[in-house]
């Protein structure tokens, strides 16, 4: 198990260098610079600015700095926004962020598995057609499009809610049902056919012999097996909600990290730009281990084959 | 070897050749599936959406008078009205034009990426598949550490340092997209590469890529198919999604995304610039899906989901 778990973090780390190298030179290969302004800069002041941020050394050394720097989790700072460093800026919004994302994972979970599980369990029935129905509905509606929708509807014409803003918790509802649509109906689907599989097994018949109550077999013998995949779905569900909601803060009007992703890359802010996608790479990784450590725990084979697993 | 030895089977002729005559008409794979295809009544609606909505993109900016960048600016967020079947924008510019010609980019960027993904999935994937435990080992390590890169994030970065573009988009899209179909294939190849007819081949002296490409991809065809359909959508979702943003498609030229993008600031009192382009993504992207639920129900019944 540790070396399972060993040779996943390996991965992560080589994935990360990967990563930081190739964003590192994308940025450099971009034509202009943070510093091209409408009016011309003496080219003193320039080559003073572009020492200050290092921009005037050689690419390799440019390189070896921010990777060292990188290790340290220092990110440097923000080439726009003056006196700032790019961690400040990161740690300062992404609690915005985490708390809808946090909110859109938990939801998508309950409402998601609760879906799927009843139209497993009403098979062709009316309830599986019409869940069904809205998962393909939920994944096909681009969260952009809910977005906008509800908040058209639900704010501009009902006006049950704040159009944009995130001044009371109430806030929170319409990004929070933005963001979680589509994972809703990615593990409604994937719940109902594993959980399909599950019910027509053999040890669910064993234990309707043994007389458990349909409740019991349900959801201690079904909804373990029936979870498994949702569990790997951790990781790609943190994927969409992290790139969800950098359209839906957008939306919404919400200082979150995602909207000043949009920014700084509007504003080749080179910094930022690679300060972010690391820190949402680092994220989505550390999803996926968690992922792979929950399996664990939650299927009990793995214990069994003395920790080789192929995934 | 030195001697070979005596051959166990004895040469029988042909002689109760009437027995192997098919009484009824024999019906390829293919024709199998066609035909459960078509008595799925969702699958074969989205398919005629699909068509009706590809034909419309194409003709309707045809025979349209307007063109994109046709503005007038005496009529400004117009109504739909019989001039302007949806409208006009912030510049006068014909909405019905422009939604179609959307809707065109929006199918153009969404086939090219997969087939991008088709292209550079089936090569690495079969060669991953089909090459040995070591090489193809070692290319799996390098696709899961390419997928683990966050996939919109790099669209956006390369949108970033290639400049919005159409091209830029399918360019991006199919760098990232390949990683999924690659490993469908890889799949598919391993379970069939120890099948008797690949035997039978390389017993023949057939090369590698001649089996690779002549037995075991047509053979994977419908996996293949199914997870071309399904990346469809996906791919126009991301289009959609960066020209949303800002960062694809460019006006004058139009895409759904662009198209929602510039309603939003404006729609509390022009809705309909937002409803039609946003419902027409939603119907394409939806029918794409449907039709590749039921295109993968008919390739394979027991996977029914």
């Amino acid at each position: 198990m540790v070396r399972y778990l060993g040779g996943k973090l390996i991965n992560i780390v080589f994935s990360l260098l990967i990563l930081a190298t190739a964003t590192f030179f994308l940025m450099k290969a971009v034509p202009g610079d943070p510093f091209t302004q409408e009016k011309a800069i003496p080219p003193e002041i320039k080559a003073n600015i572009m020492a200050h941020y290092g921009l005037d050394k050689p690419i390799g050394e440019q390189y070896l700095i921010y990777m060292k720097k990188l290790v340290q989790f220092d990110l440097g700072l923000s080439m726009k926004s003056q006196d700032r460093t790019v961690t400040s800026i990161i740690s300062q919004s992404f609690g915005t962020s985490a708390k809808i994302g946090a909110f859109a994972i938990v939801i998508s979970v309950i409402i998601g598995v609760y879906l799927g599980m009843m139209a497993a369990l009403r098979h062709r029935k009316l309830v599986d057609n019409t869940a069904m129905f809205l998962a393909v509905i939920g994944i096909s509606v681009p969260n952009f499009v809910i977005g906008s929708m509800i908040q058209y509807f639900l704010s501009v014409k009902l006006q049950i809610f704040h159009v944009a803003g995130l001044e009371s918790p109430i806030d929170y509802v319409l990004p929070t049902i933005a963001l979680s649509t589509l994972p809703i109906a990615f593990i409604a689907r994937l719940t109902r056919s594993t959980m399909l599989e599950v019910l027509t097994s053999d040890y669910i018949r064993t234990a309707k012999a043994k007389g458990l109550t349909p409740r019991a077999i349900l959801w201690q013998h079904g909804l373990r097996n029936g979870i498994l995949p949702v569990v790997t779905y951790l990781g790609p569900m943190t994927a969409n909600i992290i790139t969800g909601s950098v359209v839906v803060e957008q939306i919404f009007g919400l200082p979150g990290l995602g909207a000043y992703f949009v920014d700084s890359v509007m504003n080749r802010d080179y910094t930022l730009i690679m300060g972010i996608t690391i820190f949402y790479a680092v994220i989505l990784m550390a999803a996926r281990f968690i992922t792979d450590v929950l399996y664990i725990f939650v299927d009990p084979r793995i214990k069994l084959s003395g920790g080789v697993v192929k995934s | 070897m030195s001697q070979t030895a005596p051959s166990p089977f004895e040469k029988l002729e042909h002689k109760h050749q009437e027995a192997e005559v098919i009484a009824t008409e024999s019906r390829s794979t293919w024709q199998i599936t066609w035909a459960r295809l078509r008595s799925n009544r969702w699958a074969m609606t989205s398919l005629y959406i699909l068509i009706a909505i590809t034909l419309l993109s194409i003709f309707c900016p045809i025979f349209s008078p307007y063109t994109s960048y046709t503005n007038n600016l005496d009529n400004t967020f117009a109504s739909p009205s019989a001039k302007h079947w949806f409208g006009t924008d912030n510049l006068g510019r014909d909405l019905f034009t422009r939604t179609w010609l959307g809707v065109r980019i929006s199918l153009i960027v969404g086939v090219a990426a997969a087939l991008f993904d088709l292209i550079i999935g089936i090569i690495y994937g079969g060669i991953m598949g089909y090459a040995g435990s070591r090489v193809g080992g070692a290319m799996n390590k390098i696709a899961e550490m390419l997928y683990a890169i966050p996939h919109l994030l790099v669209v956006i970065l390369l949108s970033v340092v290639m400049g919005s573009s159409l091209t830029t988009i399918i360019i991006a899209l199919s760098i990232t997209g390949w990683i999924t179909m690659s490993w469908i294939v890889r799949g598919q190849i391993l379970q069939l590469k120890n099948q008797e007819y690949v035997l039978a081949a390389q017993s023949m002296g057939a090369s590698s890529a001649r089996i690779l490409f002549k037995h075991l991809i047509p053979n994977t065809l419908g996996p293949i198919i199914v997870t071309v359909t399904l990346s469809v959508p996906s791919a126009i979702f991301a289009e959609a999604f960066l020209s949303f943003l800002g960062l694809g498609v460019q006006s004058p030229a139009s895409s759904l995304g662009t198209l929602i993008g510039e309603a939003l600031s404006s729609w509390t009192i022009y809705p309909w610039m937002m409803f039609i382009p946003a419902s027409l993504l939603s119907i394409t992207m939806l029918a794409f899906n449907i039709f590749g639920d039921g295109l993968q129900d008919a390739f394979d019944p027991k996977m029914k989901k």
